[in-house]
């Protein structure tokens, strides 16, 4: 035993000298301890700033590790921050530890070798995670490969004040003919916007007839031709849209005072609860509700991911870790927090760990999981990319 | 250091201190534009990056947006204050103007322009107030006023927060104008007295607001958090287009964005020409209208439409304020309620914190550089006192020169060049990025007051055996306390506004309540960016506060000093 100590203390600072041992949980957690993670996510939702804020004190508690929390308008900032930082040959302690990612910018990161890994799956709540069920090892159909770790579940809903409009509608076409017969009052947040980006997605996803092709990478060849039906449609819906579409919201969460004032009776959320999580805050109505489209919406997942240079990768795999504990997806999960959707599988959880999941009232305009209905796939990152681009020629720069 | 060889260099370590990091930030701007930008994989020279700039399709508008509010927005202030001054300057109603100016001025063009878009909006308060009453709309009418395609709110926005900063200007030179006799002789001879003050005074003192002008200009043009919140996005302006090509993930959009830096300084140097052109043509036709010798038959008119101008820009400010205020602690609040069904700490307690962490970051920013800048002005003009090593005429215009030089210019060079020098960003370099604009505005309020100081109280404090430092501590500063804490008010508040260099130079890490609030400016949430806007509002407010009145509590037994 006590060689074995010795050896222990030997060996410690060589892992830390060279890169951690990411298998080695103790190892993890103890040189964790006393780090800085700075955690560069959106910071345009206050209802996300405080979760990550309760997120800090609770990492801070269990392992000593203080989460900054860098509040972003963009996540691509911090994508050109590490690349940056590449190029001037800073490879260790980068100014940021930790990123909220998704699609292009973690394709773009991962594909320059900006990212440190591969570390999620050994994360020890991985093995709470339902990897089967849910599209926590592809985003945006690019192969996760451990180097983010998923911590929420998003899925497309369409918002409505029933005050204004009682009934759901089923697809995207209906929804343009109900902003013919309803001029100004619908909108969506302005791309390249994430959600406005997903927002074009969605109705190329609703009015393709086989949206499938969506999933291999876009080409010159069938790129033009596959989304002539978009640009038609914006064509057609853009004239009847909020201020006749000369000018858009910043984000989706810019456009709940626009319902709340009764500008905007429809609008688009990338999280079924945030509709309740708003009301509770007395953002929105009571009267709002959500629905989903007949053929259902885009789901995808929240990742973190840890640059490459990042001085403190211990302390940000301990966070990574806790946000995929079922305490922090408990409380991201009650609406009157976040509303986010879980990536947690039940199944795996204990009986203790799932009563806390049971005992959360989903909220009046948080669907269910049954009504959430088929979860549709993300197409390919470089859809988005151009689709944005174009937008922006096309009706971004218009007036 | 001996001191005597120390205090010659301050006026050189001054003008380093502001003039520095905008050459530097130029020449960060200048090699990318031209192709070159190793971190990026480039190297130049080449011209791909205009042709990339001219390539795109919003620029015409961009452009045109940056001159059109530029022009507009100092053509509108400065009519409005001349017209003012014309018109009212020793009455009643301009003395009550001349109160509000302190905390109008202090108020942080962010937050002015969150009040601004919170009261004008179609479901702003305006029309709550008077909907469905008055209107009829039990829902917001569907009107694009606030980011409108023309940008005038955010000129309106750009209007109500200069016309106080020249209102003040001309308050001082009107002093060395000799206005008040002028205009009574004009009067004498029959002209208005609107009409008597612009043949006779305004020509001098236009001579003395020149500068100012012109750095109302340069602003005005290359604005970015109002841009932001108050401006057009389809396309936006092109100083908001600039930040948002160099923060792309894409390095190469970097070389566009210099690109399009240079070509928004040539817009600003271009319009600098175009006013001084205009200045030439209104002197000329000027000359003509006072040889006529029309006495004003419509003065009346003018001068009370001007001061219900000047009255408009400052409610907006004020009443904006309010709004905010009442933001910060609604509980629902419905169109078309004029007032909150409920009030409610809650928004404090969420959001407090969060603000409270800001400020102390807010505060030992704007703390030290208001510091350091007071300690470079003084010693700057101590030396030019003992040593008689003045700034000339023209050199006032070095002073100027950080201001005339639109901030989009040189900074995003400066980043790019801080970074590739391998700099850590983070507070100390965010310092240095805001003493840039610190200083002048430091240096420019204290140096009138100091010059006036009666240096015969210096000759006999000296014959009374004190050393020239002796003078300076114990007789020249304590008299000077009032204008000194003035200043370091003056220096506070410019800091605590700056948006773009702690954005851009702070590489995101540095919180201050501007980037705070302008950063939740694309969450739309108001509670939070009422309960910001307010703090930010505060952090430069308070200082102000305190330079009225701690020269009269610390003199409260010297009848003499307190006005001093």
């Amino acid at each position: 035993m006590k060689h074995l100590a010795i050896l222990a203390a030997l060996l410690a600072p060589v892992p830390a000298l060279a890169d951690i041992d990411v298998s080695n949980w103790a190892a993890v957690t103890a040189e964790a301890e006393g780090q800085t993670v700075f955690w560069n996510a959106w910071g345009g939702s206050t209802t996300t700033n405080d979760f990550l804020a309760w997120v800090g004190e609770r990492v801070m508690e269990d392992y000593g590790v203080t989460l900054e929390h860098v509040k972003l308008t963009d996540t691509a900032d911090a994508v050109t921050r590490v690349l940056s930082e590449k190029q001037a040959g800073q490879d260790d302690d980068g100014a940021i530890d930790m990123i909220w990612i998704n699609g292009a910018n973690f394709a773009s990161m991962k594909e320059a070798d900006l990212l440190f890994g591969p570390y999620a799956e050994q994360l020890p709540n991985w093995a709470l995670v339902d990897a089967e069920g849910k599209t926590v090892r592809t985003d945006f159909t690019v192969p996760t490969d451990g180097f983010e770790s998923p911590w929420a579940m998003a899925q497309v809903v369409f918002v409505h004040d029933t005050a204004d409009m009682p009934d759901r509608l089923g697809s995207m076409q209906a929804l343009l003919e109900w902003t013919q017969a309803n001029p100004g009052r619908f909108s969506y947040p302005q791309p390249p916007d994430f959600l406005g980006t997903t927002f074009l997605k969605q109705v190329l996803v609703d009015i393709l007839p086989d949206p499938s092709v969506l999933a291999a990478p876009a080409t010159d060849e069938n790129y033009d031709e596959i989304t002539a039906p978009l640009w038609a449609y914006l064509e057609e819906l853009t004239p009847n849209l909020w201020r006749e579409g000369k000018a858009y919201p910043a984000t989706g969460t810019a456009m709940f005072p626009l319902i709340a004032d009764g500008e905007l009776d429809l609008s688009i959320s990338f999280s079924p609860g945030a509709a309740s999580t708003a009301i509770a805050n007395n953002e929105l109505p009571p009267s709002v509700r959500t629905f989903v489209l007949d053929k259902g919406t885009i789901g995808n997942a929240s990742f973190v991911a840890v640059p490459y240079n990042s001085g403190s990768k211990a302390g940000a795999m301990v966070v990574a870790n806790f946000l995929m504990s079922p305490e922090a997806q408990a409380r991201a999960q009650d609406p009157a927090i976040l509303g986010y959707g879980t990536v947690l599988n039940m199944d795996a959880l204990s009986e203790d760990d799932r009563a806390l999941f049971d005992a959360l009232e989903l909220g009046v305009a948080t669907l269910s999981p049954a009504e959430l209905g088929t979860v549709q796939d993300e197409p390919h990152p470089s859809w988005a990319v151009r689709i944005a681009d174009d937008w922006v020629t096309r009706f971004g720069v218009s007036e | 250091m001996n001191r005597r060889r120390f205090l010659p260099v301050l006026p050189i370590l001054t003008l380093l201190a502001m003039l520095g990091p905008v050459a530097a930030g130029l020449w960060g701007t200048v090699l990318p534009a031209f192709g070159h930008l190793p971190a990026a994989g480039q190297t130049g020279p080449s011209l791909d990056p205009f042709r990339d700039l001219f390539g795109w399709a919003g620029l015409p508008r961009a452009m045109m947006l940056s001159i059109s509010t530029g022009l507009l927005a100092t053509g509108v202030s400065l009519a409005i204050v001349v017209l003012i001054t014309a018109g009212w300057s020793g009455t009643r109603p301009f003395r009550a103007l001349e109160r509000l100016l302190s905390p109008l001025l202090s108020v942080p063009h962010a937050a002015a322009a969150f009040g601004l878009a919170f009261l004008i909006a179609p479901s702003g308060w305006l029309s709550r107030l008077v909907s469905p009453a008055l209107t009829g709309w039990d829902r917001p009418p569907d009107l694009l006023i606030v980011q409108d395609t023309w940008g005038l709110t955010m000129t309106a926005g750009l209007i109500v927060k200069e016309v106080p900063f020249l209102l003040l200007i001309t308050l001082a030179a009107l002093g060395q104008a000799d206005a008040q006799r002028s205009v009574t002789i004009a009067q004498a001879l029959g002209y208005g007295r609107v009409t008597g003050w612009l043949k006779t005074v305004f020509p001098r003192v236009y001579a003395q607001i020149r500068p100012p002008i012109y750095v109302v200009l340069a602003y005005s043009m290359s604005v970015v958090d109002v841009a932001v919140i108050l401006g057009p996005n389809t396309p936006p302006s092109l100083s908001v287009q600039i930040v948002k090509w160099m923060s792309d993930p894409d390095l190469a959009m970097r070389l566009e964005g210099a690109a399009g830096a240079l070509l928004q300084l040539a817009l600003v140097v271009g319009a600098l020409i175009f006013w001084r052109l205009g200045e030439v043509i209104v002197a000329s036709l000027g000359r003509r209208w006072i040889a006529k010798g029309n006495r004003g038959r419509f003065d009346p008119s003018v001068a009370k439409g001007a001061l219900f101008a000047g009255g408009v820009s400052a409610m907006a400010v004020l009443l904006g304020l309010v709004v905010l205020t009442i933001w910060s602690f609604a509980g629902f609040w419905g169109f078309p309620d004029a007032f909150p069904d409920g009030w409610t700490l809650r928004n404090w307690m969420r959001f407090g914190p969060g603000t409270l962490e800001a400020l102390g970051e807010t505060a030992l920013i704007a703390c030290t550089v208001a510091s350091v800048a007071l300690i470079l002005t003084i010693g700057c003009l101590e030396a030019e006192y003992r040593y008689g090593l003045s700034f000339s005429q023209r050199a006032v215009w070095l002073l100027y020169l950080p201001l005339l030089m639109p901030q989009t210019a040189f900074l995003p060079g400066l980043q790019t060049l801080m970074l590739s020098m391998g700099a850590d960003v983070g507070r100390l370099p965010v310092m240095l990025a805001h003493l840039v604009f610190v200083l002048p505005y430091v240096f420019l309020s204290l140096a009138d007051p100091f010059r006036a100081w009666d240096t015969r109280m210096g000759t006999i404090a000296t014959a009374l055996r004190a050393s020239p430092d002796g003078v300076l501590w114990r007789v020249r500063l304590p008299m000077l306390l009032r204008p000194i804490l003035t200043a370091l008010a003056v220096g506070l508040a410019v800091s605590v506004g700056q948006y773009l260099p702690t954005l851009l130079i702070g590489g995101g890490r540095v919180a201050t309540l501007t980037t705070e609030a302008v950063a939740l400016a694309s969450g739309g949430d108001r509670r939070a960016i009422a309960v910001y806007g307010l703090m930010q509002t505060g952090a430069a407010l308070v200082p102000f506060a305190l330079a009225l009145l701690l020269p009269a509590l610390v003199w409260r037994n010297r009848r003499g000093l307190r006005h001093g």
